[in-house]
């Protein structure tokens, strides 16, 4: 027996089969997940389901306005936060020396990623909601979303523009370039497909997550569209939340019906993006 | 008196990384439409020297120089303006280094960056260079496709043409065939042998065959130092310094 266990080629199969079945475990819930929302929530999937108003305490009809609000919400948080983060992440990448400055810089992206997401729901409330008077709204709630999704797209666009490989720059300067001619035309480009990921991933994030829309955005029970990016919103997290645990009597299947689309937009977002990355590297590659 | 023909002026260089000296007051000249060959065993300096010329080096925080560089008789850090200088002294780098775009555009990134729109005469440089370059006959029906898919030589043909969209007068070459095949290596030989009619060629090679074959006059680096410079035949054959004849006839690196 013992000696079963020293033999190379006995090993050898031991940890293969241990390697595979740990990586086994990983795939196991996804697929759990994906296969009970869509096994219990696919019959309330309809035309109507997608594009009404819900009815009846939300006991019936669409989820319409809570797919828009959370369309809104994501939109607006990618208008705040991809332009701040990938400015940044150019200045850190880029410019920076390290120094104090850039130590406490990465100090505190490290920091805020780990930050817990109801802790910036209540930041939203206090800045956004009360002390700039925006009100619960769909402003406060993008900008609230967006400091929150900040961190990813800055850590994944430093990593794409420090995987540009260092020869570009140097060609680059040495034809003659500036330091932000550089950067615009021999480094972006080809940072493109990593930073696209980072957006996709807080993409993601800021339509799943309920905590920080809570105090800042989120209407309970709205059956209209928003008219300004000073209204409340429904938004499909919040709404299923709701539908969970505060409205007696709903049919189970609005909530599997609500999560299946919640998940079917995020996995849509990122098929596009593996198709765009997809792209790149077939037309791109050092 | 300066003598005309002197394109470069190098006067008591030197260079450290992290104050560890990487060349020590290095003085000599560079004549116009000469190819120098430089040579030397590794971490001679010649990598060094070569990116001091362009400035390149001044994206090195760690490294501080000291010395005068005289291109036209003009100081390179006192006169020149760091990006014309560039314009003017061309490099080709020891690895192919294409960027990852088309044929045009890797010929077009010098001159669109040095504000050219002008779509006909972009199209003009860029077959200019070509030509000059002995690439325009392999690449003319497909200057739209990616730089990456030539071979390893027609790359460094590419970066040599690329350099000359620019119109510079000093070419500088750091170990350019280091990668390459030989019939590779003869066509760019071939074609430094051509340039050196317009321009000023530097090269920096590990090959003192290659040193021997094309470059007019030679210099020999030693841990940072100038050992010797002659006319070619003169460092293969009687060189002055015990140094020098140990190198080219094979006991060093
Ligand atoms: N970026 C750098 N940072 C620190 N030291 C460096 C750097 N580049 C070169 N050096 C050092 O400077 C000295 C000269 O290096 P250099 O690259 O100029 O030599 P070289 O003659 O080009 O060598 P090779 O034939 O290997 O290319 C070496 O001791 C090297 O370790
Ligand atoms: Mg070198």
């Amino acid at each position: 027996m013992i000696r079963l266990f020293k033999d190379p080629k006995f090993q050898e199969k031991v940890v293969f089969l241990f390697l595979f079945l740990a990586t086994l475990i990983i795939i196991v819930p996804v697929v759990l997940v994906i296969a009970l929302i869509v096994a219990r929530g696919s019959s309330v999937l309809s035309w109507e389901f997608l594009t009404a108003m819900p009815r009846m305490g939300m006991r019936a009809g669409g989820i319409f306005p809570a797919i828009v609000g959370t369309s809104y919400l994501v939109a607006g948080t990618l208008i705040f936060a991809l332009p701040i983060g990938i400015f940044s992440a150019i200045y850190l990448s880029e410019y920076s020396r390290r120094n104090a400055l850039t130590r406490l810089i990465e100090l505190a992206i490290v920091n805020l990623a780990g930050v817990p997401s109801v802790v910036y729901g209540l930041f939203g409330l206090g800045l956004f909601v009360l002390f700039l008077k925006f009100g619960a709204s769909i402003l406060a709630g993008s900008l609230t979303l967006g400091v929150m999704v900040l961190p990813v797209i800055v850590t994944a666009s430093r990593e794409a523009l420090q995987s540009v490989p260092k020869t570009f720059r140097e060609v680059s300067y040495s034809l003659g370039a500036t330091r932000w001619q550089t950067i615009r035309h021999a480094v972006l480009p080809h940072a493109l497909p990593g930073i696209l990921t980072g957006a996709v991933l807080s993409l993601s994030r800021a339509a799943g997550e309920t905590a920080p829309i809570l105090f800042t955005v989120a209407a309970f029970y709205l059956p209209r569209l928003p008219k300004s990016v000073f209204d409340q919103a429904m938004a499909l997290p919040y709404h299923l939340y709701v539908l969970s645990t505060q409205v007696p009597n709903v049919k189970l299947e609005l909530q599997y019906g609500t999560a299946l689309v919640l998940v079917g937009l995020v996995v849509i977002a990122n098929l596009v993006a593996a198709v765009i990355r997809g792209y790149f590297r077939v037309k791109k590659q050092w | 008196m300066v003598n005309a023909s002197e394109k470069i002026q190098v006067k008591e260089l030197s260079v450290t990384y992290d104050s560890v000296p990487a060349l020590r007051s290095v003085s000599f000249s560079v004549l116009e439409h000469e190819i120098l060959g430089i040579i030397g065993p590794a971490n001679s300096g010649k990598t060094t020297f070569l990116r001091t010329l362009n400035r390149l080096s001044d994206l090195n925080p760690k490294l501080k120089s000291s010395g005068e560089v005289l291109i036209d008789e003009k100081d390179i850090y006192k006169k020149w303006n760091v990006f014309q200088l560039r314009k003017k002294v061309g490099m080709v780098f020891a690895l192919p280094s294409p960027l990852p775009i088309s044929i045009f555009e890797n010929l077009a990134y010098g001159p669109r960056r040095d504000g050219v729109r002008n779509k006909t005469r972009l199209s003009e440089t860029v077959e200019r260079s070509l030509k000059a370059a002995f690439l325009w006959d392999e690449v003319k029906d497909r200057l739209n496709e990616s730089a990456m898919k030539l071979s390893g030589g027609q790359q460094q043909r590419l970066c040599i043409a690329r350099t000359l969209a620019l119109e510079p007068e000093v070419i500088l070459f750091d170990e350019p065939c280091s990668g390459l095949d030989p019939i590779s290596t003869a066509m760019i030989e071939d074609a430094m042998r051509e340039l050196k009619k317009r321009y000023t060629l530097i090269l920096v090679t590990n090959n003192t065959k290659q040193a021997a074959r094309v470059s007019d006059r030679v210099a020999f680096f030693l841990m940072g130092e100038l050992v010797e410079i002659d006319q070619a035949q003169k460092i293969f054959t009687v060189p002055k310094d015990k140094r020098t004849e140990g190198y080219v006839s094979g006991r060093y690196g």
